[in-house]
Parts: structure tokens; sequence; C-alpha cells
């Protein structure tokens, strides 16, 4: 079998269950765990799948975010809703980074004259 | 926009789809009567004939870009009043208890409102697949809402989506509008309302390249906007899955989306759909009489499989209630998921 030329490749996210393969007994408890989280619950399935798709940008899984964008709108989120999703975690991202200002902030004090 | 016979499309030509249809199930993907075989479901039996489905021709005031008819403005072809004779005929002799009218827009075939009054008096069970705008669309059919009253039609009516911008995407600019006011006329008349009897149930398929969601879920968000927004209600919403056949199948092609579309569809192959498929219980009929195991079989031009009784002047219940269903790679369309007929959800 040749060498794929990039590393992410789109066939690959329809072979995610074949990851079994090699560990069998761990990937059935993953898959049925990751079952289990995207049933309705306390949260909608529709809900789950709009975090679903914040959390795919927020990782940064290509895979992820091809999934839960098919998911999320065939569920009913609207362009709108599912970009403001993404914002979200671009904010968490950005905030993330920022609040360690504070850190950088309080080093500079001990440090500085 | 015009229908894809009017643009001389290769793919008006059903023998084109099938071309390209049974090209991907000889490479990676399975034929559907081998995954039948695999879960010990072939060969595929019909057990009776309780619901006649009738298209009566392939003339439409909308060209949705989805549809599996091909129907549109420019289409001409409708059923004669002696074919539709010959449907009566049929419907009296065997007792079949439901006849579901289709088409295009059924109601433009000139002897639509002669099919319902022939029919009403007989005690079958009546339904309509009807696009809502039709209602609008010309003075002549303003009265259907009563109509369809008098006959206590059951009235199975499009709307894919409950706001504009996906149904409007799929269906043509205002539809949505002119749908919410259909629905309105609907209502008046008593169509949704739990104590009058009237059965008007939506039907949402997916605008794009993806699988509808559960039906519960979805049947909730629509009951609670269209009611909250238009004051609207219904009765059922049937979630159906887009089938690659004719105009949907040009949009798979045309946006590179057909190979991952089938691929989705065989991934979401439910052995327990397989129990409920309309085709067991379901004979279509077309334009010209001829007999079909489902409506999408017959855009595909795949008749029945007894040649004695591909016609309906040739109706032979005994050989058509136990018959072999023809299936092809389509048919990955109805058993995806939940499963999916005429009436929405299978399981």
């Amino acid at each position: 079998m040749s060498q794929t030329s990039h590393y992410y490749n789109a066939q690959d996210l329809a072979r995610f269950g074949q990851i079994g393969e090699f560990q069998p007994t761990l990937a059935e408890k993953f898959f049925a765990y990751y079952g289990e989280v995207f049933q309705d619950g306390a949260l909608t399935a529709k809900e789950k799948a709009l975090i679903a798709l914040a959390v795919a940008h927020a990782v940064q899984c290509p895979y992820c975010i091809d999934a839960y964008t098919t998911e999320s709108y065939s569920k009913g989120w609207s362009e709108a809703q599912m970009m403001e999703a993404v914002h979200v975690a671009a904010a968490i991202r950005g905030g993330a980074s920022l609040v360690h200002g504070v850190q950088m902030m309080n080093r500079v004090k001990d440090i500085a004259m | 926009m015009k229908s894809l016979q009017a643009q001389h499309h290769v793919l008006a030509d059903p023998r084109h789809q099938l071309e390209v249809l049974d090209e991907l199930t000889s490479g990676h993907i399975p034929s559907f009567h081998d995954k039948l075989k695999q879960t010990g479901q072939w060969p595929l039996l019909a057990d009776r004939v309780e619901i006649l489905q009738i298209n009566v021709g392939k003339m439409c005031n909308q060209t949705c870009k989805h549809c599996h008819v091909d129907a549109g403005p420019d289409r001409r072809e409708i059923m004669s009043l002696e074919t539709m004779q010959s449907c009566v005929d049929v419907v009296k002799k065997f007792r079949i208890p439901t006849v579901d009218i289709t088409g295009g827009a059924p109601e433009m075939n000139p002897h639509f409102r002669w099919l319902v009054e022939t029919l009403s008096p007989m005690g079958v069970h009546l339904m309509v697949r009807c696009n809502l705008t039709i209602i609008l669309a010309n003075k002549k059919y303003h009265d259907l809402p009563e109509f369809y009253r008098k006959h206590r039609m059951e009235v199975i009516a499009s709307l894919p989506f409950y706001t504009s911008d996906r149904t409007d995407r799929q269906r043509g600019t205002g539809i949505f509008a002119q749908s919410i006011e259909a629905l309105k006329m609907l209502n008046e008349v008593g169509y949704g309302h739990p104590d009058t009897g009237l059965q008007l149930h939506l039907v949402y398929n997916p605008a794009g390249a993806f699988l509808p969601p559960p039906q519960e879920q979805l049947r909730q968000e629509y009951q609670q906007v269209l009611w909250e927004q238009y004051g609207i209600r219904f009765n059922q919403l049937y979630v159906i899955t887009n089938m690659p056949i004719s105009r949907y199948l040009d949009y798979l092609l045309q946006t590179g989306n057909f190979e991952r579309y089938m691929e989705q569809l065989v991934q979401a192959f439910n052995p327990l759909a397989v129990k409920g498929l309309m085709c067991r219980n379901t004979i279509s009929v077309d334009w010209q009489g001829y007999l079909y195991d489902c409506d999408f079989n017959q855009m595909l031009g795949i008749p029945v499989i007894p040649e004695a009784s591909r016609h309906i002047s040739r109706f032979d219940i005994q050989t058509l209630e136990h018959r072999q269903i023809a299936v092809r790679p389509h048919c990955y369309g109805c058993t995806a998921g939940a499963g999916s007929s005429c009436g929405g959800q299978i399981v």
C-alpha cells in the first residue's frame, strides 16, 4: 500500500470505525461511550451537535469539523448559528491566551525595577 | 428553472441515471441485493397490495431542485381519463382500501377532481401529495382546501423546512411564504385540528446532500415554530430521505457530493427498515398506466418483475401481492437510518 501524500485524507473519516482493527477492546469501549454521549439526555442531540462543532474548531480537527458541520446542518442549525458557535470557540481560544497575559504581567512586575 | 427534459440533459434519460448508479455499485459500494443477502432478506417480496399510488402526471407549477420526477411547468405528460378509469376499475374490483394521488402537482391534471369524486363514494381512503403553492397558483385552485375537506382526503403537504431560506433554496423564491398562506387556508377549513379528523401531514426532506434528522425531534420543532410564528397546526411530520434520482442526482453530481452521499446511505443501512418498506404494500401506476414497485422505480423506468402484470389493464392481484420487488442502488435511500417511505420514518 502506498503512502498518502498528505496527512489529512477526507476518506479517512469514514474509516474511523476501523481503529478497532489494532485494539478492538478499547475501541469498542470508546465507541460505546461516544455513542452514549451523543444521545438525547439533559441536552438534546441537536444541542450536542452544535457543541461538538465548536469544540471541533477549538481542537482544529478537520475530520470533526467535516462530521459536525454535516450533523449540525442536518439537525436544523442555521449557517449563522453555526458560525456563532465557531466564534464562541474562537473567543474561548483567544481568551485562553489573553488570560495568561496576567501571568506575564505578574512576572514582569516581579522582575522590573 | 427548466426540467432536465427541457434542457435535453443526459440525466433526463432514466437509463443513464441507472448507468451512473450501477457504475458506483460495480466498484467499492455493495449492490443493494448483496446487502439484503447479507442480512437474510433476499429476495425482497411484497406481502399485500393495500395502496394504489397513482402518479397522474409530471406537470407542476414548481421546479424543485431535488425533484425525483423532474416535474415542472414545461412537462406535459398527464394521465388520460381512460387510464384513470382503469385505475378506478382496479380499486373497485380488488377492493384496494387506499389510493395515494401524486404528480407533479396532481391537481393540475384536468381529470384530478373526476378521479377523487369517483373514488370517494366507494369509501376509498384518499391521499393527495400537495405542494401547497398550487392552491394559490390560480383562482381555479383556491377552493382546493374545501374540495379536499368534502372528500375527507388526507393531505400530505411538502414543506422542506420551517424557515424560508432553506425552503426557498430548494423549491424556489417565495415558495415558503406561499406555502404558509396555503397551510392557513387548509387550517381554516378544519385541516390539522385534532377534533375534525381532517389529516394534514407535512413532509420534510433535506435541503442539500445530507440525511434527515430523527422525525420526532424535528416534528416538535416544526410544531413549535409554525404555531408560534404563523398560528399553523398540522398532524404529523414525515421525514423523507432524498433519493439519488433525476434532479437530485444531477445536484449530487454537479456539486461533487454523489459518491459521498451514496457512501453515507450505505453506511446508514438499517436492516430493520426493510420490513416496513412501502414497496411491500404499494403498487405505483404511471401516467400511461404502467405498474412499478414505487414512485422511484417508476421514474427510473424499472417495471414490476411479473411481465404479465405490467399495466393497469392487466392488473393481477394474485401475482402482484406475492411479487419479487425490483431493487437497485437507489433503494439504499429507503433503508438509511430510521428508514424512509412516503409515510415518513419507518422504524
